[in-house]
């Protein structure tokens, strides 16, 4: 059966090309810049450059130490909580699911002005310290303030990756260990993690990208030593013209690049292919009263933790004053009232922009998942590629290739198109395609053809038989893919500050952003920051209520 | 190294409602290859696992060299088992999985390594040492995962199934092995299979189970001649079975059966009590077309053939007798040409392969 129509190629050709004008190009563009001299000519010497500046040398060791340290913290928390759910049997699971997802809905830099407040030099739990035992913790000072926020946003990319990998190891692997005299502890170290290593590295390794290209969070920290800030100051300070800047997106991609294939080359290498040959699930083992005591504790320590940047983020839309005291002192909604009086704006342009990436998304990784499902396309795998290829690209880098490949490009009707809105939805949309290609391909690859072919065996033609049976079999995928793309679109922030040219068109992660540059403006942005979260998390709940929903009956011909 | 016992007194265990096994009671002998042979669901590889520490019993005791080792953890228990599933950890080589347990044991690590090599020999597998378990075949895992359990010496030696992932053939050749490398070992061993024939060529005693309850011990040919009861009769090789009652006139004894109406039996043969099953196996029925005149001592059934199937070394007929279908297997002769359906015969068992099992 070949399935190459002169449309299939139409369709492929076109999402190629806005693939290569808004991903590769600009890419294409900031590594060009970096390597390139006045005339145009290959030189090293932006790089001799950025290692001749001591602040750079710094900052350079400043971001992988915080991306390393945010990693080991992060492994510390997620490590036993995986453990603890996929081996034992216990009521917490509930729990630690919502522990999964709870850190995600809030953009890691929202929290962070509440972190200051709570765990900063003089606030909240300082304040007691002080007060009780006379010492102070510095949590939130430099660059433990940014390893504190990242590590409680991004644990939980490890602790879902690594309790997925544990779940599907076979129980006898463990008790064939046991047999042979280890336990505890040393099972766990020599049997069980190195087996749900592939998934402790897809996690960690997401981390450590994350964290290495985080812009906002350091920003709002006030933490400028380190390789994204500095770009973004540069940039922005300098001018686009400045060479250090690109010379540090460059860093930024090959490590990121870097970790993604180095994570997938040494999952490759170690052949993991697990045997199962009718291998028995073990019942899960019960807690003895000792070990529920220390599960429980840590669970409820993590909780704790989690859950500050949402209270404090809370308390501090609603409070009039707050400093230096535990709790705020007097509560207001004045806040709130500034927002919907000064920011209705923004949260329409939230709305507008990841509303239309998100269907961008949802579109393109519905035709790209046909086209490498269901079609024998040459080249066809290459789209894919591109698209995975985005996940690594940082936010950053993206939003400098744009202002430099697109400046003065004036475009038919909407004029210079990084003074558009539209440059938003664009940038939006090519890094969360990604997560939408995914769900798209994991919703099409559980239509079997065979649905598809009795359509056409009753006269629909192709484009008749996508509209009418694939769609419609492919909607709960679809709907997640959206949600996922909006909500995740709704909290960026590295591309929006860059692509920000002026406030009218300004999204709300802007306006959270600008509010938080001024002791005066924490309260309104904590507040605005309160309606993001309301909205991401109602978002997330309904695409997880829409995958969950989702019963094989209704999907007939669903393969087994 | 001297052999240890296995015992098992009175082990109970449920999951939930289920009792998986009720009022276990065994006894394996020093240096034993002993079978634990059942359908799946019949409790045996619970008991197996019971006996590694797996499981724990409810009530009862697993005594091992005559201690009582229920509270003892599975890694101090010195019980090497063989997964049914291999269980070889795919991130370690062929040398490292087999030098875990040593590992484990804190041996100096000359030591491991003549150990690992002498294992690994005595499995014929010396030269894959750096290979990981994807890279070899079936049997070749199947005894990367003998040696990792033989490399830390244990008391007892317990197989779940250990070829049931292997190819008709090598199953074969295996177990001839597995029985060669026992009888060297001399290592008391526990072997858990669904399959009659591999449990009747390969052990010294058999332990039949079903539905939790040991239903007979005895060796392979106990097992086969004297089956105590209708489960083991038919698990353990093919039988013929029909219930009725039992009349004796005149020195002259009858079984009456709805199924084959009434047959004159041996007047040697002693029945439990009025009522019970007859059981002779296919392959000790002589069958002759027509009706040839009677023998003494003989149990005679007329009938005419219904079906055959050709198995290679013989005949395997259906023989339709009054209600009844009886199988009657014949041992094939080059050239022999089979009987045709419909054909009447006259059926003979000798009055020593007619067993009763009581009601």
């Amino acid at each position: 059966m070949t399935r190459t129509s002169p449309g299939i190629v139409a369709i492929a050709l076109l999402i190629a090309a806005f693939l290569l004008a808004f991903l590769v190009v600009p890419v294409a563009t900031v590594v060009y810049t970096a390597f390139s001299n006045a005339e145009g000519g290959f030189t090293l010497a932006h790089f001799a450059a950025f290692a001749e500046i001591s602040l750079m040398r710094e900052s350079f060791a400043n971001s992988l130490y915080v991306a390393g340290m945010t990693v080991l913290f992060a492994s510390l928390l997620a490590v036993p909580l995986a453990y603890l759910t996929v081996r034992f049997q216990f009521r917490g699971a509930v729990i630690i699911q919502t522990l999964g997802v709870l850190p995600l809905i809030m953009p890691a830099f929202v929290g962070a002005a509440a972190m200051q407040l709570l765990f900063g030099r003089s606030g909240s739990l300082n304040l007691i310290l002080n007060e009780l035992f006379g010492f102070t913790l510095p949590l939130m000072q430099g660059l433990n303030g940014v390893i504190f926020v990242e590590t409680l946003h991004y644990f939980p990319f490890v602790l879902l990756n690594l309790a997925a990998s544990l779940a599907v190891i076979d129980s006898s692997m463990e008790e064939a260990g046991q047999n042979l005299g280890a336990s505890g502890f040393r099972l766990f170290r020599k049997i069980v993690f190195p087996l749900a290593l592939p998934g402790y590295i897809a996690g960690a390794s997401l981390v450590f990208i994350k964290v290495f290209d985080d812009l906002g969070t350091p920003l709002v920290l006030n933490v400028t030593n380190m390789l994204a800030p500095q770009a973004y100051l540069r940039v922005t300070s300098i001018g686009l013209e400045d060479p250090i800047g690109y010379v540090i997106c460059v860093i930024l991609v090959v490590f990121s690049i870097g970790a993604m294939g180095g994570s997938w080359w040494i999952v490759k290498r170690r052949d993991f292919a697990i045997q199962s040959r009718g291998g028995v699930a073990a019942p899960l083992r019960k807690l003895t009263p000792w070990q529920s005591v220390l599960a429980y504790g840590w669970i409820g320590a993590v909780m704790l933790l989690v859950l500050s940047p949402h209270l404090g983020i809370l308390l501090l839309s609603l409070s009039k004053v707050w400093s230096f005291t535990v709790l705020p002192e007097q509560f207001t909604l004045v806040h709130y009232a500034t927002v919907f009086e000064d920011s209705t704006r923004m949260i329409y342009n939230t709305f507008l922009y990841c509303g239309l990436a998100a269907l961008l998304d949802v579109v393109l990784g519905t035709a790209i998942a046909y086209l490498v499902l269901r079609t024998q396309l040459p080249g066809r795998q290459l789209l894919d590629h591109m698209v995975t290829v985005a996940l690594a690209m940082p936010g950053l880098v993206l939003g400098i290739g744009y202002l430099r490949t697109f400046r003065g490009v004036d475009f038919p009707f909407i004029g210079p198109l990084t003074a558009s809105w539209l440059i938003f939805v664009i940038a939006y949309a090519v890094r969360r395609l990604p997560f939408a290609l995914r769900s798209c391909m994991a919703a099409l690859s559980q239509v079997h053809v065979s649905l598809e072919e009795a359509a056409e065996n009753l006269g629909a033609n192709r484009w008749h038989t996508v509209r009418r049976v694939i769609v419609p079999l492919m909607m709960g995928g679809i709907l997640a893919g959206f949600v996922t793309s909006f909500v995740t679109a709704a909290g960026e922030i590295s591309e929006t500050i860059l692509l920000t040219s002026r406030e009218s068109l300004a999204p709300m992660s802007y306006g959270i952003y600008l509010y938080m540059q001024s002791i005066a403006g924490r309260g309104p942005g904590a507040a605005l920051g309160v309606i993001a979260v309301v909205l991401i998390g109602l978002g997330t709940w309904y695409s997880h209520h829409i995958v969950s929903s989702r019963s094989p009956l209704d999907v007939p011909g669903e393969k087994t | 190294m001297t052999p240890v016992s296995v015992e098992i007194r009175n082990v109970a265990l449920s999951f939930g409602a289920t009792q998986v096994l009720r009022d276990i009671t065994l006894s394996v002998k020093p240096g034993e290859f002993f079978a634990l042979l059942g359908p799946s669901g019949s409790g045996k590889s619970t008991l197996l696992r019971l006996i590694a520490g797996f499981n724990r019993n409810q009530s009862g005791q697993v005594l091992i060299a005559g201690r009582d080792v229920s509270a003892i953890p599975p890694w101090q228990r010195d019980v090497g088992m063989v997964f049914q599933s291999y269980a070889l950890w795919p991130h370690m080589t062929v040398a490292q999985n087999v030098a875990f347990g040593l590992e484990e044991r804190k041996l100096p690590r000359e030591e491991i390594r003549r150990k690992v090599a002498a294992v690994l020999d005595l499995v014929e597998l010396t030269g894959l040492e750096a290979r990981r378990p994807g890279q070899l075949s079936g049997g070749q895992q199947q005894r990367v995962a003998i040696a990792r359990t033989l490399a830390i010496e244990p008391q007892v030696l317990l197989l779940d199934e250990p070829l049931s992932n292997l190819d008709a053939k090598l199953r074969v050749q295996t177990r001839q092995e597995l029985k060669k490398l026992q009888k060297r070992l001399n290592i008391t061993t526990i072997f858990v299979t669904h399959d009659q024939e591999e449990a009747m060529t390969t052990c010294d005693r058999i332990a039949v189970m079903d539905q939790g309850v040991i239903q007979q011990v005895g060796t392979p040919m106990e097992l086969f001649d004297h089956p105590v009861n209708r489960f083991v009769a038919q698990f353990v090789g093919s039988v013929n079975l029909f219930r009725g009652t039992f009349t004796r006139d005149a020195g002259a004894l009858h079984f009456s059966s709805s199924a084959i109406g009434e047959v004159a039996l041996p007047a040697s043969l002693k029945p439990p009590g009025a009522e019970g099953e007859i059981a002779f196996r296919p392959h000790t029925i002589r069958m002759s077309v027509g009706h040839p005149a009677a023998v003494e001592g003989e149990m005679r059934l007329t009938g005419t053939i219904e079906g055959e199937e050709f198995l290679g070394e013989f005949l395997r007929y259906d023989v339709q007798v009054a209600a009844a279908r009886v199988v009657v297997d014949h041992a094939h002769a080059r050239g022999e040409a089979s009987l045709a359906t419909g054909t009447p015969v006259t059926l003979s068992v000798p009055a020593e392969e007619i067993r009763f099992i009581a009601a």
